[in-house]
């Protein structure tokens, strides 16, 4: 009985190093969300100087106004609204109707479709040959060539292939073509209204993706006006900071002096980062369980 | 009602409407399901297995008038001019360092949150803790990359501050080569971590209650229960995953590099994609850097491979 007694207590001691941990962990992922939101609203100065590093100091919304006056940032989101859009209604149609002819035992050929598409999980022709297509194709510094060569991803193929194959019952198929439906009106009116969680996880896992892609964006287009918002971001966050660090080391004193135009941008910086983010970050606790969902039916064949 | 009618009919007429005997009926039967799968086809088959035939042009001259098809062999010189560089070396060990050095610790820390995680009673401290540490997840690379700059900053950055504020000398993150590739592992830990618990947390929900209660009742501590019963129950999970991620050692993700290199700690960033990027689409060398790229290829398909037979020959968790 003491023995148990003994063992209960090193137990509650080795459960609260748990939740000690569980703790330090959740407030090294959560500190710097809420100083970016902090940052967005404080005074540079005291951003800049250290002495804002959890709650805003010297409130200001300068940033956002900045951010907001900003054609450049408006120009971004409404491109990004677009390719995500057009972009995930592609990824879509392209990979529910080919997971579902997958899923099916009597679809002749299966394995080799699976076979083919699998072959590119192991194998691509690398980041030269594709670009030299696209261009190839004329898709160059249009929407299509941010959309289109991204247009499935045999991960989410399999995903959805497995829902599918685990969630849509046999019978059912074979009960609807008994009765003289055809695979289209089958696959319209019966498999996707019952398909609801998986069609769910496919946009959200496609449409994150494609709102923060930007490399093809990087690398198919060149006109300015066409750019999504990561761009605009990689303008504002990374090639602004770069530059002022390859003009060499910045010693305190330059930086103590430096000009209101640098601070701003600062500012800028943070509020362009907040307003960029909110939408995916905004939506998610929402949507959680079906991103969980996605992760969970992929493990399943995994 | 109809469902369980329409059933009992096919039962009845199988020949007629069940599944037909020949091949060439089945697949005319079901022609609507090839229509399904067409875009996916074609799509794989245009951006997938074209560049794989356009990738020819490591072995040639590219010619852009000539096309791809058109241009002149000229056999193996653009790898040997890459084996003979004098950044091949320096290439091949930041992206396997980088790799390496990511699998080392951020492999290992999802497990350890998991189970940690696991330890913890459902309530709304759990739901808290994990809802934040998804969250980062969903950050685009380009954001991630702008919080580092920002924080890592010299004199302005949070993190250099709170340095400071112990009194230690505060390193140049950003432009010291030294500090570049933990930069870009820990960064990668605090946007991963939390998600990559997911998957080790469904395993863990399927652990037979029973297992944990007849070991309470033989007395063993919760550390037991964990290292007993949880760790084995991860194995295969964990065994799949490493396999995946040996395969893409040499695919180091490198959207976030080229976004934090600069020409001050690139001969630390420096990785073999980075490489390809910037002299195939920026310098317009296609030829050369299609053969590195290809050269890159073929070594992670050749890793995968390899990974995953010794892990067929050890254990019973392979991936094929």
């Amino acid at each position: 009985m003491s023995s148990g007694i003994r063992e209960t207590e090193r137990d509650k001691i080795f459960l609260a190093c748990n939740y000690i941990y569980v703790f330090l962990a959740f407030l090294i992922v959560f500190y710097p969300l809420v100083y970016m939101i902090s940052a967005s609203v404080s005074d540079p100065k005291e951003v800049a100087s250290g002495a804002m590093w959890l709650w805003p100091k010297g409130i200001t919304l300068e940033g956002y106004k900045r951010v907001f006056e900003n054609s450049n940032i408006w120009t971004g989101y409404g491109n990004t609204i677009l390719y995500t859009v057009v972009g995930t209604a592609v990824n879509l149609l392209v990979t529910l109707p080919a997971a579902y002819a997958m899923s099916r035992k009597d679809f002749v050929g299966r394995n080799f479709f699976m076979a083919m598409f699998m072959v590119t999980m192991f194998f691509s022709g690398g980041l030269v040959p594709t670009y030299l297509l696209v261009k190839q194709l004329g898709m160059m510094n249009t929407m299509w060539a941010v959309v289109v060569p991204s247009a499935a991803s045999i991960w989410n193929i399999i995903v959805s292939r497995t829902f599918f194959q685990s969630s849509i019952p046999k019978e059912l198929q074979e009960a609807a073509q008994i009765d003289g439906c055809t695979n289209m009106r089958l696959f319209l009116k019966i498999v996707l209204p019952l398909s609801m969680p998986i069609i769910a996880v496919m946009a959200l896992y496609y449409g994150v993706g494609n709102w923060n892609s930007y490399f093809s964006a990087l690398i198919y287009l060149n006109d300015a006006g066409k750019y999504p918002l990561q761009l605009v971001l990689r303008q504002i966050l990374v090639l602004q900071e770069m530059a002022a660090q390859g003009g060499g080391a910045i010693d305190t004193s330059t930086a103590a002096a430096m000009n209101s135009k640098a601070e701003i941008a600062a500012l800028v910086k943070y509020a362009v980062i907040i307003v960029a983010t909110v939408p995916v970050i905004a939506i998610y606790p929402f949507l959680q369980r079906y991103f969980v969902q996605g992760v969970m039916i992929g493990s399943v064949k995994g | 009602m109809h469902i369980t009618h329409a059933a009992v009919n096919g039962n009845a007429s199988l020949h007629s409407g069940g599944s037909p005997r020949t091949l060439g009926k089945r697949i005319v039967r079901n022609w609507e399901l090839y229509l399904f799968i067409a875009p996916a086809f074609f799509y794989f088959l245009i951006f997938c297995y074209e560049p794989m035939y356009g990738v020819q042009i490591a072995f040639k001259t590219f010619i852009p008038t000539k096309g791809i098809a058109g241009s002149p062999w000229i056999g193996f010189d653009h790898f040997d001019r890459f084996f003979h560089s004098y950044y091949f070396w320096d290439l091949i060990w930041n992206t396997l360092g980088i790799s390496l050095y990511e699998l080392a610790v951020g492999f290992p820390i999802p497990i350890v949150l998991a189970l940690a995680f696991n330890e913890i009673r459902t309530g709304f401290f759990k739901r808290l803790a994990q809802t934040v540490t998804y969250a980062p997840h969903f950050i685009s690379v380009v954001v991630m990359a702008g919080m580092i700059i920002s924080f890592l900053s010299p004199s302005t950055g949070i993190v250099v501050h709170l340095i400071e504020g112990l009194g230690l000398p505060a390193p140049d993150f950003l432009t010291d080569p030294r500090w570049f590739k933990t930069m870009y592992v820990f960064s990668g830990v605090w946007q991963s971590a939390g998600w990559g618990t997911i998957i080790y947390l469904a395993a863990l929900s399927g652990v037979d209650p029973g297992l944990h209660e007849a070991a309470i009742i033989d007395g063993a501590t919760r550390f037991q229960r964990i290292r007993h019963i949880n760790v084995p129950t991860l194995l295969p999970t964990m065994t799949v995953l490493l396999i995946l991620n040996m395969g893409s050692l040499f695919g180091v993700g490198f959207e976030k590099i080229l976004l934090l290199q600069n020409p001050l700690n690139m001969e630390s960033s420096d990785v073999i994609s980075t490489f390809v990027y910037r002299s195939g689409l920026v310098d317009a060398q296609y030829s050369f850097s299609a053969a590195v790229g290809l050269f890159n290829s073929v070594i992670n398909a050749i890793l995968l491979v390899a990974v995953n037979q010794i892990v067929r020959r050890t254990s019973e968790n392979s991936l094929w």
